[in-house]
């Protein structure tokens, strides 16, 4: 599925708006976004495997909650950083 | 109002922070050291480089343009490896490490991290790494961090993964040592890891919540080391524990001299006694001994600097009567004297951080600092003499001085 990249991140995916990733869960989706992009995942989740503060995920348009959701191939992903102040 | 500022004066028009700066070469600076400043900002790293006449200053940088870089260190060790604490406003904190002195930069694979909590267990996640030191020179490749909330983490592959240390991170009484409103405005912190260069498994840290603290198993147990430190923000002034010190250092000639700028004051303590004394009480009364940073000399343990800031009404941090100055001591702390050649005389509210302040170990040494405001201060000779080297940088978090061949 397509996976829409913010500003903050694009570090981790050489300058690219946009990856391809695969996953059967949102979890998953971050475990092998991870894989390929190494570092990318904690930036975004915390050791408990928690949401960062200023980070949110949306799926088709839907903020995700639980990173347990279930995910579908042709889902569209983005990834957004809220606002954080200066 | 005018603020007089006896700065060199800019031909070229360059900005502040990319011009360099001239100073008078002291007679007895060695030539063949570099000097590298690296200078941890709210908006990014900043590297300067001089000889050791430490006249003109090239920048490098920034370094990570954006991100929140609180500490930049070298390791002395092998004069190459440089770690840098980072996190950027959205996103989690990491460590950046470079083995090439600042020329590329690449992520540690595993940044310090707590350990995943048990179900149910409300978990902790490290906020942001505040501090990095170099560990013993016997142990190669192993590196300290302090973060926010505090706890210590140890790297023995030269940066690329930490791992928490429990004697500490997961003491019977952390949440006691560790009371999670007391800190910075930007949370508590764990800082200034201190290694008795004789004895590896020997050493010191501080706490902005729990105060001064020792290990002699290299982390396996601790104790606190606070006594006759003021905590004057509690109920009983002189607790066990719960000082909020702000810089510690020990002195690498003198192992068992330490000195320590406290929220409260200026202390000594010279081991193997438990017994701090406050030395601040011998600073100026109109001045006070309220700051963030205490510097000592490289080669001479009873000499120290330190950057009074005003901790009178609503403690507003900034140098008394907006006056800035650093006090010296020559006498391990009996006596003190002002130095403030070069500094702005009037109108200056500098605020400078616990990280801000240090000397390089030339001879003479060179002292630094940078502000809040972004400026870069430098003496070139023990304090007697300032320049600015720089402004316009965002808000600076640490300076950090090392000297390579």
């Amino acid at each position: 599925m397509r996976v829409a990249i913010p500003s903050p991140l694009r570090s981790y995916t050489h300058g690219r708006d946009e990856v391809t990733a695969a996953g059967a869960t949102f979890a998953e989706l971050l475990d092998n976004l991870d894989h390929a992009c190494p570092g990318i995942r904690f930036r975004m989740i915390d050791e408990q495997g928690r949401i960062r503060r200023h980070i949110r995920f949306f799926v088709n348009r839907e903020q995700v909650a639980d990173l347990a959701q279930a995910l579908h191939a042709d889902d569209e992903v983005q990834i957004l950083c809220a606002l954080s102040g200066g | 109002m005018k603020r007089r500022y006896p700065r060199a004066k800019s031909k070229t028009g360059q900005p502040r922070a990319a011009r360099k700066a001239s100073v008078k070469t002291p007679k007895r600076a060695t030539p063949t050291k570099r000097v590298i400043l690296m200078v941890g900002t709210r908006k990014g790293a900043f590297i300067y480089y001089a000889d050791a006449t430490r006249s003109r200053w090239r920048l490098d940088g920034p370094h990570r343009l954006g991100e929140i870089v609180n500490h930049v260190v070298l390791d002395p060790r092998d004069g190459n490896t440089m770690l840098m604490a980072a996190r950027a406003g959205h996103l989690g904190p990491t460590i950046f490490r470079s083995t090439d002195l600042a020329r590329t930069w690449k992520e540690a694979a595993q940044p310090p991290a707590f350990r995943m909590a048990a179900p149910g267990e409300n978990g902790r996640a490290v906020e942001y790494t505040f501090w990095l030191s170099p560990a013993h020179r016997d142990e190669p490749d192993t590196w300290y961090a302090g973060t926010s909330p505090p706890a210590l983490f140890r790297s023995e592959d030269g940066g690329v993964t930490w791992r928490g240390v429990d004697g500490y991170n997961d003491h019977p009484i952390y949440s006691r040592w560790n009371p999670p409103d007391m800190g910075t405005p930007d949370g508590p912190v764990l800082s200034w890891v201190n290694v008795d260069p004789r004895d590896a498994a020997h050493v010191y840290m501080v706490t902005t919540g729990g105060g001064a603290f020792e290990t002699r198993d290299q982390g396996e147990s601790w104790r606190s080391l606070n006594r006759g430190v003021e905590a004057n923000f509690l109920p009983d002034p002189y607790p066990e524990y719960g000082q909020d010190v702000h810089c510690m250092c020990l002195h690498p000639r003198k192992p068992d001299r330490l000195y320590q700028q406290n929220h409260c004051g200026i202390y000594r303590i010279d081991r193997p006694s438990d017994q701090w004394v406050r030395i601040g009480n011998n600073m100026p009364r109109e001045i006070g001994d309220i700051g963030f940073g205490i510097v000592l000399h490289p080669r001479d343990p009873d000499t120290a600097w330190v950057f009074p800031m005003d901790g009178t009404t609503v403690w507003p941090r900034t140098s008394p009567d907006g006056r800035p100055a650093v006090y010296r001591t020559s006498d391990a702390g009996a006596t003190w004297t002002r130095q403030d050649r070069g500094l702005p005389r009037e109108h200056a509210w500098f605020t400078v951080k616990r990280q801000a302040f240090c000397a390089d170990d030339c001879d003479p040494a060179g002292l630094y600092f940078g502000t809040t405001s972004g400026e870069l201060w430098m003496s070139p000779n023990e304090g007697r003499n300032w320049r600015c080297v720089a402004s316009h940088l965002p808000h600076i978090y640490s300076v950090v001085a090392a000297t390579v061949p």
